[in-house]
């Protein structure tokens, strides 16, 4: 099979696929108004916070934004850890109180 | 205001926008307008890109224009004066952009009760917008009962139709239905240009029409007879399956991208789909 797909396939190596790739990547920033940076601080920020808690093995987190259509995006997120933060303690790691209603799409 | 008229009787309001300019609005008006009229049908197209007159033009139209929208809409000529007939379709008229005037000179509200007082006579009202996302573009919104949403297979051209996608939805007229144009066969082919079904896969819109790269596009405006009118050009054929789907019916598409149709077919059923 396939090698069946591998010489009657799409050969998607040319520019084409590049556009493709580009457009998906632009697009999906320009629909939810945050730009490529703005989502790297973000998720800078979540795995901060999750650190605090837990030992994150940070070559292996994927956090990604994922797109069903123009009005339904969510973020997928593999954090994986591999046990507590020594004593760290709740007091010290509180949050600041944030009122944000988990607005996913504006 | 009022969002009323969504085709209750008489004709339909469909309006060709694309964000990007010069991708073929203008070009897609003028032959759908064409092909519709040939198909039959009562045509009016209008000219919404005040200031930059171009449909008029493209149809052959140019030498014939007394009175133009911006006219009619501050009540120096009726409707009917600023109609112009087709050459070959007595029932194709064109009621043209003014030349010296901008955006400005006409509101939404305008656009809609011109296209009121045309329903009733005719199948089809085709307007053509103005690029961009401003005035222009709302006063060819506002009275659409659909809307025709050119492109070209390039990144650019695919991110600001996205992004009229999003305003036309947001305006409860969309989705709205995609026309890819100027689409090159043979680049396709070497995978060196977005294919429709990568642009459909990008922007998850229904593709009404796919139009070739075709040379006769620029003869026939030159000669301002469109290519919708020879059928031995490769676009004129597509712009008359797109006029054909518009009326509902079911035209396969032809073979432009390229992909072998056999193999692909094959693929699907290795694939189960
Ligand atoms: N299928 C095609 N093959 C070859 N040339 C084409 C094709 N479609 C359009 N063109 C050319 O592209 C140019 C732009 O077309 P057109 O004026 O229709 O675009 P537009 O979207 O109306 O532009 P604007 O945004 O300025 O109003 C014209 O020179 C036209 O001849
Ligand atoms: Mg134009």
């Amino acid at each position: 099979m396939s090698i069946i797909k591998s010489l009657f396939g799409r050969r998607r190596q040319g520019s084409g696929a590049t556009a493709k790739n580009r457009l998906r990547f632009v697009l999906q920033h320009d629909r939810i108004h945050l730009p490529p940076e703005r989502m790297e601080e973000m998720k800078r920020e979540i795995l901060a916070v999750i650190a605090k808690y837990l030992v994150v093995d940070q070559d292996r987190v994927e956090i990604d934004l994922e797109q069903r259509d123009r009005r339904q995006s969510k973020l997928v997120a593999e954090v994986p850890f591999s046990g507590q933060q020594p004593a760290a303690s709740a007091s010290d790691a509180r949050l600041p109180a944030m009122s944000t209603d988990s607005a996913e799409n504006p | 205001m009022e969002s009323e008229g969504n085709s209750q009787g008489g004709a339909r309001v469909i309006t060709v926008s694309s964000g990007k300019g010069g991708v073929g609005k203008t070009t897609a008006t003028a032959n759908l307008g064409i092909s519709l009229a040939s198909l039959g049908n009562r045509v009016a197209v209008i000219d919404a890109d005040i200031g930059l007159r171009n449909l008029d033009i493209i149809m052959g139209l140019e030498n014939r224009i007394v009175y133009d929208l911006v006219d009619v809409v501050e009540g120096r000529s009726k409707l009917r004066q600023a109609m112009i007939k087709h050459k070959k379709f007595d029932d194709l008229f064109l009621i043209p952009a003014a030349q010296t005037r901008d955006k400005m000179a006409v509101s939404p509200e305008d656009m809609t009760r011109v296209t009121e007082e045309l329903r009733e006579d005719f199948d089809y009202i085709l307007i053509d917008s103005p690029a961009g996302i401003e005035r222009g573009f709302r006063n060819a919104l506002e009275p659409a009962d659909e809307v025709l949403i050119v492109t070209n297979p390039e990144v650019s051209a695919v991110r600001d139709a996205d992004r009229i996608v999003g305003l036309i939805e947001a305006a409860e007229k969309g989705p709205g239905r995609l026309i890819i144009n100027r689409l090159k066969t043979d680049l396709v082919r070497k995978g060196e240009m977005l294919s429709s079904d990568d642009v459909y896969d990008i922007l998850g819109l229904a593709i009404i029409g796919i139009i070739p790269e075709d040379e006769a596009v620029l003869s026939a405006s030159n000669s301002g007879i469109p290519v919708a009118l020879n059928m031995n050009s490769q676009a004129g054929m597509a712009f008359s399956h797109v006029a054909r789907r518009i009326m509902g019916e079911d035209v396969p598409f032809m073979n432009l991208d390229g992909n072998p149709g056999i193999f692909r077919r094959l693929m699907r059923l290795f694939d189960g789909r």
